[in-house]
């Protein structure tokens, strides 16, 4: 049996989807991620916000406000260094294609809204590698807004950003809310890399887009699963 | 007194120029004498009528029970634990430190953000990382570093519940044999660690083998000192009728901890 040295170099690759609420961004990383599944490569998806491990404190501060804009921004990186330290980081170490519906810049443009300092969310979240690809679904403000609020949601206390005080009005406090997410959003992508889709076009032209830009950036045959071989 | 001051950009809307009272931080690991040692000094200060408040790490309302569970599973990687504990020491801080301070309590603080440090630079992160992150916390008025030797903290871990902790041996880092050899390995890289600590951020260094009363008799006059610069010898001073009164800012009779001359470690 051939050695394997335990290695620093990472071979897998990471890429993620930003943008706002109703930008259509999870239907387009889980297509992408249907593409690749039935192309037979290793693939992994992820999901911002989703690890059980801080999920009863989360949910016992937002029920008793107790979450300032700093205790909401680190417990939220718990939550993530959680997820990147037990699969995100050995996947990408195992070679595997690693699909993020958020990343961190989810937290840059979120909590940098609730008042945390720009310079200080980009150093807690150090540890986390750069997408290798990161997709950025724009579109206008209203078009999103109006995605989401069509069908007047019960929108929670925090996604309605609440905390913040905007308004009383959950609906326009959302709209405030997304309004400073989305500048922010423009900031942020001018200081990282990013490929932009425009999330107006349609469905199967965005998809097509990605899997495009993924092909140029990413040498896919190293990522083909290999079946039936025993080890 | 000079006004307090952050590590680094301090937290959103907090003035640290309203927080009056004395913060006082006892550092040192499981069995170097802390419990002891912060019962000793708030029986003190409130037999003196200062109104005190003591806080420690995993006491947090929002995720101490949180904390204390997922480590009781043992499984978790030491970035999360790094940014598990710091969202503990935040919401104390936010929630519990900075009103008793802006009150003009004292708060005697069981650890402070140096254990967390010291603990996840032996877990290989970098110091600079680390002071970025707890750039947030409050600069104390003074810390008191009880510096006990591996062999002596074992043996009070051992008279105290008769086991040593799986976390306080960094069980989850290094396998050396077994648990008391892991015990003394891990407890000696955290030393070196809080020695590089001290010389950053100047501990008062007190060797933990001393007599507990003759330590406390040291942190004492110590604290007194800071209590008398702070110009608040009465507490009713700060205290009008239990309002916060944002006390009257006193006039400017600097403290600052200065770095203190180490006591030679004992061998």
């Amino acid at each position: 049996m051939p050695k394997v040295k335990a290695s620093k170099e990472i071979e897998g690759k990471l890429i993620a989807v930003e943008g706002l609420d109703g930008s259509g961004k999870s239907t387009q990383i889980r297509l992408l991620k249907r593409w690749l599944e039935l192309e037979g490569y290793k693939v992994f998806f992820t999901e911002w916000n989703s690890s059980e491990l801080v999920k009863k404190a989360t949910r016992k501060g937002k029920k008793k406000k107790l979450l300032t804009p700093t205790t909401f921004s680190l417990i939220h990186a718990t939550d993530f260094a959680d997820r990147y330290e037990r699969q995100i980081l050995p996947l990408l170490k195992g070679g595997y294609l690693v699909l993020a519906d958020r990343y961190v810049y989810t937290a840059f443009a979120r909590d940098s809204v609730r008042g945390c300092d720009r310079d200080w969310l980009r150093k807690l979240y150090r540890f986390a590698r750069k997408p290798d690809i990161t997709f950025f679904f724009e579109l206008p403000l209203e078009v999103a807004l109006g995605r989401i609020l069509e069908g007047r949601p019960a929108l929670k206390y925090h996604e309605a950003g609440m905390d913040l005080g905007f308004s009383k009005d959950p609906y326009e406090s959302f709209r405030v809310f997304q309004g400073k997410i989305y500048e922010e959003y423009g900031r942020i992508f001018k200081e990282f890399p990013v490929e932009r889709i425009n999330a107006c076009d349609p469905s199967e032209m965005q998809q097509a887009k990605m899997r495009e830009t993924v092909r140029r950036i990413i040498d896919l045959k190293k990522f083909k699963l290999k079946r039936g071989v025993k080890s | 007194m000079k006004s307090k001051r952050f590590y680094g950009k301090g937290l959103p809307n907090v003035d640290p120029s309203q927080l009056t009272g004395p913060l006082i931080v006892i550092e040192g690991s499981d069995g170097a004498g802390r419990s002891t040692q912060i019962e000793f000094l708030l029986n003190w200060l409130e037999r003196k009528g200062y109104p005190t408040v003591v806080v420690g790490l995993k006491r947090s309302e929002l995720v101490g029970e949180a904390l204390a569970e997922a480590m009781r599973g043992n499984t978790l990687n030491a970035i999360t634990l790094n940014l598990f504990y710091a969202t503990d020491f935040a919401d104390q801080l936010e929630r519990t430190i900075l009103p008793a301070l802006k009150a003009g309590f004292v708060v005697l603080a069981d650890r402070y953000i140096y254990t967390l440090m010291a603990r996840d630079i032996v877990r290989g992160s970098s110091m600079e990382w680390l002071k970025e992150i707890y750039g947030f916390a409050l600069v104390p008025d003074a810390v008191f570093y009880l510096n006990t030797s591996p062999k002596i903290l074992a043996e009070r871990n051992f008279q105290k519940r008769g086991f040593l902790d799986y976390w306080e041996s960094g069980m989850d880092i290094q396998r050396v044999g077994g648990m008391y050899d892991n015990f003394i390995k891990y407890q000696n890289r955290l030393h070196k660690v809080f020695q590089a600590l001290q010389r950053e951020y100047g501990f008062y260094s007190i060797q933990g083998s001393r007599p507990s009363l003759s330590i406390a008799k040291e942190i004492r006059a110590r604290v007194e000192r800071i209590l008398t610069s702070t110009g608040e010898k009465a507490p009713e001073k700060t205290m009008v009728a239990g309002r916060e009164t944002a006390p009257s800012a006193p006039e400017k009779a600097a403290y600052v901890p200065e770095p203190q001359p180490e006591d030679k470690p004992k061998g």
